[in-house]
């Protein structure tokens, strides 16, 4: 058996698991209720005020949380990464261990507490709850680049006459990028199709792109819930190209 | 004279948790000199530069620059720049933003930077390099650009950190040469840190020899290679035969079974002592009235230059020679040595000396092991004693668990008949073992002792 034999049992699953659902959704998308060819979701997507005020603001729901979440998560890893400040890898472990609870859980548990403390279901408690979910998607891959960075770099900036702010900002945080960068990616396009999270935390009151292609789907509207969701790809499609040639974003992910 | 002194450690000590990488370093810089630390890994040399860089602070001394201390100052304020090992070029920044970044921390005006990175960029002939991405770079280019980044600030100490440690041997020996000509060119102060020691050799005004920890020898290249004040200095720079000898008397000196005169003084009569005597420095004779003693050529391979033979003398032991001319292997050869070739060198030490507690009568500890000996008189349990073991005394074993300690073998020096090796201990502790066996470094031994050999002492408390 030659050893290219070997990738069959992947090809086939990638061809039933991802490249198969990926085709539906392009036949859905261009098929009206009885199985007929149309471009009548696609057009109808543009005049459906409701989804394009609904996709505004998930993409702008998706950029404040990216936004929190690197302001919050870069100090944060950078503490972690630091040997002086962090000498024990159980508080690295603190950080990580919420991804090992289900999402949904958390979301749920989120919740409860904002009843009991009497808080408002919102736009507040919706961010709060998208950044506990996704925060530690944006510390780890920037910990990851700033813990495997040579301090030689630091020291020959500190050796040329830089300040530790100096060093920080002309080398750390540039020589860092990949990290934010993949960082944004797994933060960034979960957050445009989430629904539970806003389902929640808001008690629906505030709509994401993916609470409103879970609903057309739910109501049995197949073909325009599938034109919503190649839209979404497209999407995802252009954040991955953004930062697709940045092979070191790649790096950082692992 | 202190004047011209620009860098005077005093003192300096310093601990990596409980390990000790130096140990009361004295040592001081002239302006303008090109100065070498020179030794194997480990050694310390690399400690020292990052010292005096500022990266690290020492545990205890002071460190003075033009007389006053700086162990306050941070590496950013101090006037010195480094070359490190593997160039730490910014990955994020081309070639011009490189050698300009400092220059740029410093907001010099931006056609004054443009000028003086064009001029070091002319100095290490990188000219027309500003806008490559260093990666893009050779080994000797990024070397280059590491140096021009380093100079153009026009720091009073250069420190360069094994700079040309990753490069193959034809341009390092290019490089070597460049080094020289700007070191002479700017007359800036050059630290050196390497542990080829023909580098340190080429380049140095200076060469300060470091093992463990410890200064060894400071001197020129010349005295260090002429004079070696020790056996680890001569078998360290060079090529040596390194010898166990005895000293007569003044300028006279016994050793592989003949005598011979010497130029060395001072060192007393018939006291052990250690010679180096160069491979060069054997010399072949057909006179029979010069020759001192005679040997079989054992074999003889050509180097370019010179041949490298290994003779047996007659009296058994084994030396290396290097010569213009082939002698045929299994010929009998005349040889003689001239008094001032032999270096006379004080042995640090002849036998092992322990500290130790009796357990009882029969049993010792030293070294955390417990040894069997012969009944000791007088000496009761928890009594401390110094336990003295000569070299050639001490077995090795092959395997650690069969002896009472176990150790690695840390060093080794033929000596014509024998190898004399130092075993470092699980515990960090020295033992010293004179040895027919052929051990390599970093082999894993066994230690034991006879019985008999312990020679047993109560310790006089001071």
């Amino acid at each position: 058996m030659k050893r290219s034999h070997w990738s069959i049992p992947y090809a086939v699953f990638l061809a039933i698991f991802v490249a198969l659902p990926l085709v539906l959704i392009m036949v859905y998308a261009l098929q009206d209720g009885q199985g007929h060819f149309t471009l009548s979701n696609i057009t109808r997507f543009f005049s459906d005020k409701d989804a394009l005020s609904t996709f505004a603001v998930s993409i702008e729901i998706a950029i404040e949380n990216t936004l929190i979440c690197i302001l919050l998560g870069y100090p944060a890893a950078w503490i972690l990464a630091n040997r002086q400040l962090n000498r024990s890898a159980v508080t690295i472990v603190l950080f990580i261990l919420p991804m090992w609870i289900n999402a949904l859980m958390r979301t749920l548990a989120t919740a409860e507490l904002f009843n009991i403390l009497g808080i408002q279901l919102g736009k507040g408690t919706l961010l709060y709850g998208m950044v506990y979910d996704y925060l530690p998607f944006m510390i780890y891959p920037i910990y990851n680049v700033l813990v495997k960075m040579d301090k030689s770099y630091q020291e020959a900036a500190q050796d040329l006459g830089a300040t530790p702010w100096k060093v920080f900002w002309k080398i750390t945080v540039p020589l860092s990028m990949p990290g934010v960068t993949s960082g944004v990616l797994m933060v960034f396009m979960p957050t445009v199709s989430t629904f539970a999270i806003s389902e929640f935390l808001t008690n629906n009151k505030i709509k994401l792109f993916g609470t409103i292609i879970q609903e057309n789907i739910n109501a049995s509207m197949w073909n325009y819930g599938a034109a919503l969701a190649f839209f979404m790809l497209v999407i995802i499609g252009i954040t991955t190209m953004f930062s697709g040639n940045n092979k070191e974003a790649e790096g950082a992910l692992i | 004279m202190a004047g011209d002194r620009i860098i005077d450690l005093q003192h300096v000590s310093k601990r990596f948790g409980d390990k000790t990488v130096l140990e009361d370093i004295n040592l001081y810089i002239r302006k303008g000199e090109f100065i070498t630390l020179l030794g194997p890994s480990g050694c310390g040399k690399t400690t020292t530069l990052r010292l005096i860089a500022g990266f690290l602070a020492p545990d205890e001394g002071e460190i003075l620059l033009d007389g006053k201390d700086i162990s306050a100052i941070p590496p950013y304020k101090r006037p010195f720049n480094t070359v490190f090992q593997r160039y730490a070029l910014f990955p994020h920044l081309d070639v011009y933003d490189n050698i300009a970044f400092g220059l740029k921390l410093q907001k010099v005006p931006t056609d004054e930077i443009d000028r003086r990175v064009r001029r070091v960029l002319k100095m290490v002939s990188m000219t027309d390099y500003e806008e490559r991405d260093v990666d893009s770079l050779s080994g000797g280019q990024q070397q280059r650009v590491a140096i021009a980044r380093a100079l153009v600030n026009q720091p009073k100490i250069l420190l360069l950190d094994e700079p040309l440690a990753a490069l193959d041997l034809k341009m390092r020996k290019d490089m070597q040469i460049e080094l020289k000509e700007m070191h002479r060119e700017l007359g800036i102060t050059f630290i050196y840190v390497t542990h080829d020691q023909e580098e340190a050799l080429t380049l140095s005004d200076t060469i300060v020899v470091m093992n463990e920890g410890k200064i060894q020898q400071i001197g020129t290249p010349t005295d260090i290679y002429n004079e070696p004040v020790n056996s680890f200095v001569a078998d360290f720079i060079g090529e040596s035969n390194i010898l166990n000898a005895t000293m007569i008397r003044d300028r006279r000196v016994a050793f592989i079974g003949h005598e011979f005169d010497c130029v060395d003084e001072g060192f007393g009569e018939g006291v052990p002592v250690d010679v180096v005597v160069r491979p060069e420095d054997i010399y072949f004779t057909k006179k029979p009235e010069r020759t001192q003693f005679t040997a079989t050529v054992k074999s003889c391979v050509f180097k370019g230059v010179h041949y490298e033979m290994y003779v047996d003398t007659d009296t058994g032991f084994e030396l290396m020679i290097q010569d213009y001319d082939a002698y045929p292997v299994d010929s009998v050869v005349n040889l003689y040595i001239e008094p001032d070739d032999i270096q006379v060198m004080v042995k640090e030490r002849t036998c092992n000396t322990f500290e130790g507690e009796m357990i009882d009568p029969t049993h010792v500890e030293i070294l955390g092991g417990t040894f069997e000996c012969l009944p000791q008189e007088g000496l009761g349990g928890g009594e401390k004693v110094t336990v003295e073991v000569d070299f050639d005394k001490v077995d090795l074993l092959d395997h650690q668990d069969e002896g009472v300690l176990a150790g690695e073998v840390h060093f080794l020096l033929y000596k014509g008949d024998h190898y004399h090796l130092t075993i470092l201990t699980e515990d960090g502790d020295h033992i010293w073992v004179d040895t027919d066996d052929i051990w390599d470094k970093g082999d894993l031994v066994g230690v034991d002792i006879e019985p008999k050999d312990l020679k047993i002492t109560r310790r006089h408390e001071a």
